[in-house]
Order: C-alpha cells, then sequence, then structure tokens
C-alpha cells in the first residue's frame, strides 16, 4: 500500500462544487430561452449565441493575456453572465453593440476587480446599463413579439407595455384607458409582449426559480422581499389613487422585475450573506425600483435598483450578521 | 415533526455499514500500548515501571489533578517499558507497554454478566467510583466524567440528556450499545441520575437508528424518569450544544457549559461505562469500536480492550482494502487521519474508518463565490468565509468579536463549501491563536 493521506477533518464533502450550480442556474434559465425564441424568433438565438460567446472569449483572453493566469472559463460563471447580457437586451441589437456589452461585462464588470468571487456589481448589469447609456435608441428599440420569424435587424418595433404606461400617465390619461392598449395581465404573465429578450416570460422565469429552490442553488428571501415590496408599494399607491398608478401584478409583470428579482439579484457574489442582509437588499432593490417608476425618468428602473443595492452589500454585511447560537439568552 | 436544533446543519451520508454487525469481542493482542494521556486535561502519571506484573483492572497511571483520570491495565502480564509511542495524534506520547500473559482480572471484579439493577451506592460514593475507575466521555470528547457530575455551589441542574444520536456518518458503536446492552446503560443512566439528584433524563437518538428507538421505548416504561426521543437527522446533533437545543429548547450561551442551563449531557457509551463501574467494579479498559469503510470486507464493531494497535482491528475486519487512502480515527466530519496504523485504540476512539483512495482527496479549491452556503449551514450561527479570511489575514481581535471561540469544529462549513476551501484549517488556526491572546490576557 501506499502512504496514507493526512488532511485535517472534514473528510467528506458535498459533491456540489461552483460548476455545478453555475450549470443549475443555466438550465433554470432555459424555460425562459425557450419561450424568447418562441417570441422573438431568430433574433433571440443571435443574441444569445452572440453574448455567450463574447463573454467567454474575453474572459479567456483576459485571464490568458493580460491576467495571465490559468484560464477558468469552465467554471460556468461567464456562461451564465452572457445569458444573461442577452436577456438585458433588446432581440434586434447589432452584434456590434452585444460585444461591446459583453467586454464591458465581463471585462470592467468582473475581471477588474480580480474576477469571480471579488466583483462588487453584476457583472451582466454593469454592460447593460452600459449599453443604456451609451446606445440609448438601439437599447429601447424593442421588438414586437410576433411569433418565430427570420426576421432579425427589421423587426417591428414597439414601445413596452411599462413604456406605454409610463407615458400615458405622464400624459394625463387614466389608467383604465391606457390598459386598454397593452395586452392583459395573463398574456403578461406567459409574455406576450415587448422587452429585452427575456424579461418577458413570467411564466417561464418562475419556472427557474422554482428549479434553482428545489436544487439549493439560491434561497428564496431575495427574489421574495423583492416581489412584497414592489407589491406592497405599487397596491397601496394603487388603491390611494387606481386612475394615475398602475395595479401591482402589473408593476410584478413587467419591465424585468422578475428576471431582476430572480436571476439578477440573487448573484451570488453580489449579493448579502446573511437571511436579515437579504431581507434588506431585497427590501431596498423593491423601493429603488418603485421609485424611479414612479418619479423618476426611466419606465422601469430594477437594474438600476439592484446595482445600487450591489453598492451597499459591503456595508450590509459588515453590520448585519447571523444571529449567534447562544448569543441572546432566552430559555424555555 | 420530529424535533431538531432549528440553526445550520448538513445531511452527509450516513454510510452506516457496521449498523448490523453484533458487538464482538476482539481476541487480545500480545503487546498493548496504553497512553497516559487519554482525555482532555492533565495526563495522568504512571505508577508501574518495567518488569512489573500486572493484572487487567490494575491502576497503571494514576490522575494528577481534578480534571484528569486514572489509567487501568487493559490486560494481564508484564510492564514492557514506560515510553514514548507514535498515537493517534500523530505525535510520540508516553505510553505503558505491556506484554500480554493470559487474562487475569483484578480481585475485585465482577465479571458475571447479570443485570444489577439495584443501586447501593450514594451520590457522593458513585462519583468517587467513576473517579476511581478513569471513565471519560465516550462520545469522542474525552472529558473527565467526575468533573461533570461535580455540580459547582450555585448551578442547579434539573435534566440529564443522554447523547444517542450518533451522528457522525459510518460509525454505529452506540448504535450496537443501545440495542445489546440496553437494560445496562439504562440502570446506568439511573445511576447517573442519581449523582446529579435529578429525576429526568432524556435520551436523544436519531431517527435512522429505529430499532433502537423502538427497543429502548419498550425498556424505559420500567425506569420512571427516563425518555426516549426520537431526532430528525442532522449533523452535527451530537454537538452537546445543539442537542440540548434539539431536545430542551434551551440556548448554552456562547462561552458557556450546559450546567449554565441546568443540563447535563452524557454519552450512551459513558453510560455503560458507568454501569459497569459502579455495579461491577470494573473499570474503564475496554470500549466498543467500529471498524468500517466502504471497501471493508467485513464491517464490524467491536468489543476492544484500550491500547490494542488499530492494525489488529483491521486484520479482525479483513484486512486492509487494496484502494486505502486514507485511515481515519473517528468519523468522517470530526475524525483525524491517522499516519501509522500501530497507534493504540484509546478511549475516545469509537470507531477506525477507512477511506477508499477516490474519496480520499479534497475537493479542487476555487475562489470563493460568496454563496453564503457555509453561512447557512453554521449551527453556530457564524460566518464561516468571514473567519476563514480573517484568520488568512491573522486579524485575531475581528476573529475574536466575529466569534471564533463559539466554533465547535464540526466541519459543516468545509464539508458543504462549492469551492471547495478548507474552511475549517483556518479557523482552526485562528482559534488555536485567539485562545493563545485570551490565556495570556488571563494572566
Ligand atoms: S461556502 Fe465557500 S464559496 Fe460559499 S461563501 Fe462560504 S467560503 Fe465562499
Ligand atoms: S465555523 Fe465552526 S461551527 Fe461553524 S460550521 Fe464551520 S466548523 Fe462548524
Amino acid at each position: 500500500m501506499s502512504k496514507l493521506f493526512i488532511s485535517p477533518s472534514p473528510h467528506v464533502y458535498e459533491d456540489t462544487t461552483v460548476k455545478r450550480l453555475m450549470f443549475d442556474v443555466v438550465i433554470a434559465l432555459l424555460p425562459a430561452l425557450l419561450f424568447s425564441v418562441y417570441f422573438f424568433g431568430m433574433g433571440a438565438i443571435i443574441v444569445t449565441l452572440t453574448a455567450v460567446v463574447s463573454c467567454l472569449a474575453f474572459e479567456w483572453l483576459i485571464q490568458k493575456y493580460i491576467l495571465k493566469e490559468e484560464p477558468s472559463i469552465t467554471d460556468g460563471s461567464a456562461l451564465v453572465t452572457g445569458i444573461l447580457l442577452a436577456f438585458n437586451v433588446p432581440t434586434n441589437l447589432p452584434i456590434g453593440i452585444i460585444i461591446i456589452g459583453s467586454l464591458v461585462a465581463i471585462g470592467v464588470g468582473k475581471m477588474s476587480f480580480g474576477g469571480l468571487g471579488n466583483n462588487p456589481f453584476n457583472p451582466a448589469l454593469v454592460g447593460r446599463v452600459f449599453l443604456l447609456i451609451s446606445f440609448p435608441v438601439q437599447m429601447t428599440s424593442w421588438p414586437v413579439p410576433t411569433g418565430f420569424s427570420n426576421s432579425y435587424t427589421d423587426a417591428v418595433t414597439g414601445a413596452t407595455p411599462l413604456g406605454v404606461m409610463k407615458e400615458g400617465i405622464s400624459a394625463g390619461e387614466p389608467v383604465s384607458a391606457i390598459m386598454d392598449k397593452i395586452p392583459g395581465h395573463m398574456e403578461l404573465f406567459y409574455g406576450h409582449m415587448g422587452g429585452s429578450m427575456g424579461e418577458i416570460a413570467a411564466l417561464a422565469l418562475l419556472l427557474g426559480l422554482g428549479y434553482m429552490l428545489f436544487r439549493k442553488v439560491i434561497k428564496i428571501h431575495i427574489p421574495l422581499s423583492i416581489f412584497l415590496t414592489i407589491g406592497v408599494f405599487t397596491g397601496i399607491l394603487w388603491l390611494v389613487n387606481p386612475e394615475s398608478n398602475a395595479d401591482p401584478i402589473f408593476h410584478l409583470l413587467t419591465g424585468g422585475v422578475m428576471l431582476g428579482a430572480i436571476f439578477m439579484a440573487t448573484d451570488y457574489v453580489t449579493s448579502p450573506m446573511s437571511v436579515k442582509g437579504m431581507w434588506i437588499f431585497g427590501i431596498g432593490i423593491g423601493i429603488i425600483t418603485v421609485a424611479i417608476r414612479v418619479f423618476g425618468a426611466y419606465p422601469e428602473g430594477i437594474s438600476f435598483a439592484i446595482l445600487i443595492m450591489n453598492a451597499f452589500v459591503p456595508l450590509i454585511n459588515m453590520y448585519v450578521k447571523p444571529k449567534r447560537f447562544g448569543e441572546e439568552v432566552k430559555n424555555g | 415533526m420530529l424535533k431538531t436544533f432549528p440553526k445550520g446543519g448538513v445531511h452527509p451520508a450516513e454510510g452506516k455499514y457496521s449498523a448490523n454487525s453484533a458487538i464482538e469481542v476482539l481476541p487480545l493482542p500480545k503487546q498493548v500500548s496504553i497512553p497516559i494521556a487519554q482525555h482532555i486535561g492533565a495526563p495522568s502519571k504512571p505508577v508501574v515501571t518495567k518488569g512489573d506484573k500486572v493484572k487487567v483492572g490494575d491502576k497503571i497511571a494514576e490522575s494528577t489533578g481534578f480534571v484528569s483520570a486514572n489509567i487501568h491495565s487493559s490486560v494481564s502480564g508484564t510492564v514492557f517499558k514506560v515510553d514514548k509511542v507514535l498515537d493517534s495524534t500523530g505525535y510520540k506520547r508516553p505510553c505503558v507497554i505491556i506484554n500480554v500473559e493470559g487474562d487475569e482480572w483484578h480481585e475485585s471484579i465482577d465479571k458475571s454478566t447479570d443485570l444489577k439493577k439495584e443501586i447501593s451506592l450514594t451520590d457522593k460514593e458513585i462519583i468517587h467510583r467513576i473517579n476511581e475507575s478513569g471513565i471519560v466521555g465516550l462520545g469522542g470528547a474525552t472529558f473527565p466524567s467526575h468533573v461533570k457530575l461535580s455540580v459547582p455551589d450555585g448551578k442547579k441542574i434539573d435534566v440529564l440528556i443522554i447523547n444517542g444520536v450518533e451522528c457522525e456518518p459510518y460509525l454505529t458503536s452506540d448504535h450496537r450499545l443501545m440495542l445489546e446492552k440496553a437494560e445496562e446503560m439504562l440502570v446506568g443512566i439511573q445511576i447517573l441520575m442519581k449523582a446529579l439528584g435529578v429525576n429526568l433524563a432524556l435520551i436523544g437518538i436519531e431517527n435512522n437508528k429505529p430499532d433502537a428507538i423502538e427497543h429502548l421505548e419498550k425498556l424505559v416504561k420500567d425506569y420512571p424518569g427516563i425518555e426516549v426521543h426520537a431526532l430528525k437527522v442532522q449533523y452535527p446533533q451530537g454537538g452537546e450544544k445543539q442537542l440540548i437545543k434539539a431536545l430542551i429548547n434551551r440556548e448554552v450561551p456562547s462561552g458557556g457549559l450546559p450546567l449554565d442551563v441546568g443540563a447535563v449531557v452524557h454519552n450512551v457509551g459513558t453510560a455503560y461505562a458507568v454501569y459497569e463501574a459502579v455495579q461491577k467494579n470494573k473499570p474503564l479498559f475496554e470500549r466498543v469500536v467500529t471498524l468500517t469503510g466502504k471497501s471493508v470486507k467485513k464491517p464490524s464493531n467491536f468489543m476492544v480492550r484500550i491500547g490494542t494497535p488499530v492494525s489488529y482491528l483491521i486484520e479482525a475486519a479483513g484486512g486492509l482494502p487494496e484502494d486505502t487512502g486514507k485511515v481515519i480515527n473517528g468519523g468522517p466530519m470530526m475524525g483525524k487521519a491517522l499516519n501509522a496504523l500501530d497507534v493504540p485504540v484509546v478511549k475516545g476512539a469509537s470507531g477506525i474508518l477507512i477511506m477508499p483512495a477516490e474519496l480520499s482527496q479534497r475537493k479542487k479549491e476555487v475562489n470563493c463565490i460568496r454563496c453564503a452556503k457555509c453561512v447557512s449551514v453554521c449551527p453556530q450561527g457564524l460566518e464561516p468565509y468571514l473567519l476563514n479570511r480573517l484568520a488568512q489575514l491573522e486579524k485575531n481581535d475581528k476573529l475574536e468579536t466575529d466569534g471564533v471561540m463559539d466554533c465547535i469544529e464540526c466541519g459543516s462549513c468545509a464539508y458543504t463549501c462549492p469551492a471547495g476551501l478548507p474552511l475549517l484549517d483556518y479557523i482552526r488556526l485562528g482559534k488555536s491563536r485567539v485562545s493563545q491572546i485570551i490565556r495570556s490576557r488571563k494572566q
């Protein structure tokens, strides 16, 4: 027999690895990807492939030639970033712009901070917000879901339901009248609306959430606290004045809330470590999202809300600690 | 809903291959090496020298303080020498080495197997006898048992908790003991209750041992004050603090002891040893040891004399498997990897686990992805990822305020980390540094 292997305890490990977690996220994203292909056709496929390939390529190039370290693209995290970036842009976005977005997401959002685990901001959102500021026109011309077609950049475009709502409200139209111009709640639920590629189908995104919870990839706290906060906050506004505020279900189903709450805000690296911290984070995102929607210039707002709360995560982690065993003695 | 502790915990694969192997008495080896430090506290002082004749049960090393324990010969024969021998800690430490000749027991030991139910000793006498008999916590902590029974003035104990959880995967020695020596163990519990002056004893057993639960539930009807509680399977439920929380929902304060919440915890193996010491006048010189592993031919539970070489047990279980990569003294979560196989079995050894090479390597390390899984599994409510980093940076003040001393070294964090980080290695290091600082502050 060869020499005995010596190491301190524990001697057994759970089989979960970073790679498995990342691939579970990819699997959870698949239903939404399928819905997008169904609604937007070729565009969805081209945008996703471009974002994924360029994110992987940039990660590999930067690690190999700039950081001179062993490339770790097989861990799946760049793949997730690529898909999420694609999900956050319209399906008729020119390929060059997608490649620029990928470079910003990976290069600025992730690698400049030292790679996976060290980035304070969600890389895909860094890419998205950069594009939104640099290419506002292309980033806000949303193709209308026409069913599967081969059209790509010449797709018919239109506003998102949330955009229509915002415009209508600021023009003084009553909400009930605006509602007639946009799809009904059931249609919104399964994603028949204009918008960024992966944000439309609440149904598919919720399926993904179910899968991630089942596989214990994430915990429910962050999505739940965002949903509750947005629901309660917009619910109050709606009850107070239903003619100038959309109802809470509408707010939850549109403008990327599902995508943001389920897949962007739950990014491990950029969200808090303790359950209490997760609630604070989620509530913060909810409040900022609604504030931007109601008072701000953009119709949606969850991307900015997540990035703002990302910035508070180190602070939350420092001050919001899990309750220690035996810390505060209450016996009974 | 079955009871369990509320915070953290993991559920590793159980691998209880030896659960159905009845306890076998292991034949005597030719020579035993009995370490003089097998317990927490001061090492004892040898009272025999080379050439002395000893019988089974003779005292060979004497306790040197309150927190210390006597050591008795586990065999009869001649003391070969008192010398340093490599033991399960990986260091050479003083042992009494005895050549075995026959099997002659000390006259005062009652060798009969009849169950003796009536307890004639008083509480003081019981504690004295337990102290004399060298009994220590047999669950692995090896804390001298008489210390736990000597309740300081001003503390009131109202419940005795008996740990039959055996939450470590693979190990089955307590399980077998509960099945095969149940009545003796129950009398042992009554003795402990008498020593502590309590009327209530709760036996906690995880639900993966339904036969033991059923068997004991039937028997306790004749033992007033003793209750059996089935618990949900969750590691580390055998930790004192977690077990107390699970059974009586009291939380031992940080830095405190079970007696701060009116409880004392003893292991089922200890209760059995107490029965033998008090009713049969038999000091602690043998114990049940599980010898198991995925590739072991005959996973077994042996009644082993203390000081028997581990290699001897391995032979009795069918020899060392071809694919062996690691041999662990204890369970896979908290046990210690051995660097030699001829080390002696000690009082705290509940099992020897043989791991195949393919399961002996650690996971590949990657960056921490801040997934917070370590935080959610920590039964002590700590933040292992943070303690790990602070320990690496040697930030001892922060380590202390972030509770490193509360870590019970259960290993749940390192077990679960998807990035394969050896969290507990660094946390242990930080903990030992901080405890040194705390000690020097007190002086
Ligand atoms: S479990 Fe590992 S990867 Fe996850 S936060 Fe803890 S240390 Fe980091
Ligand atoms: S930090 Fe300590 S107590 Fe917490 S899981 Fe890790 S080893 Fe267990």
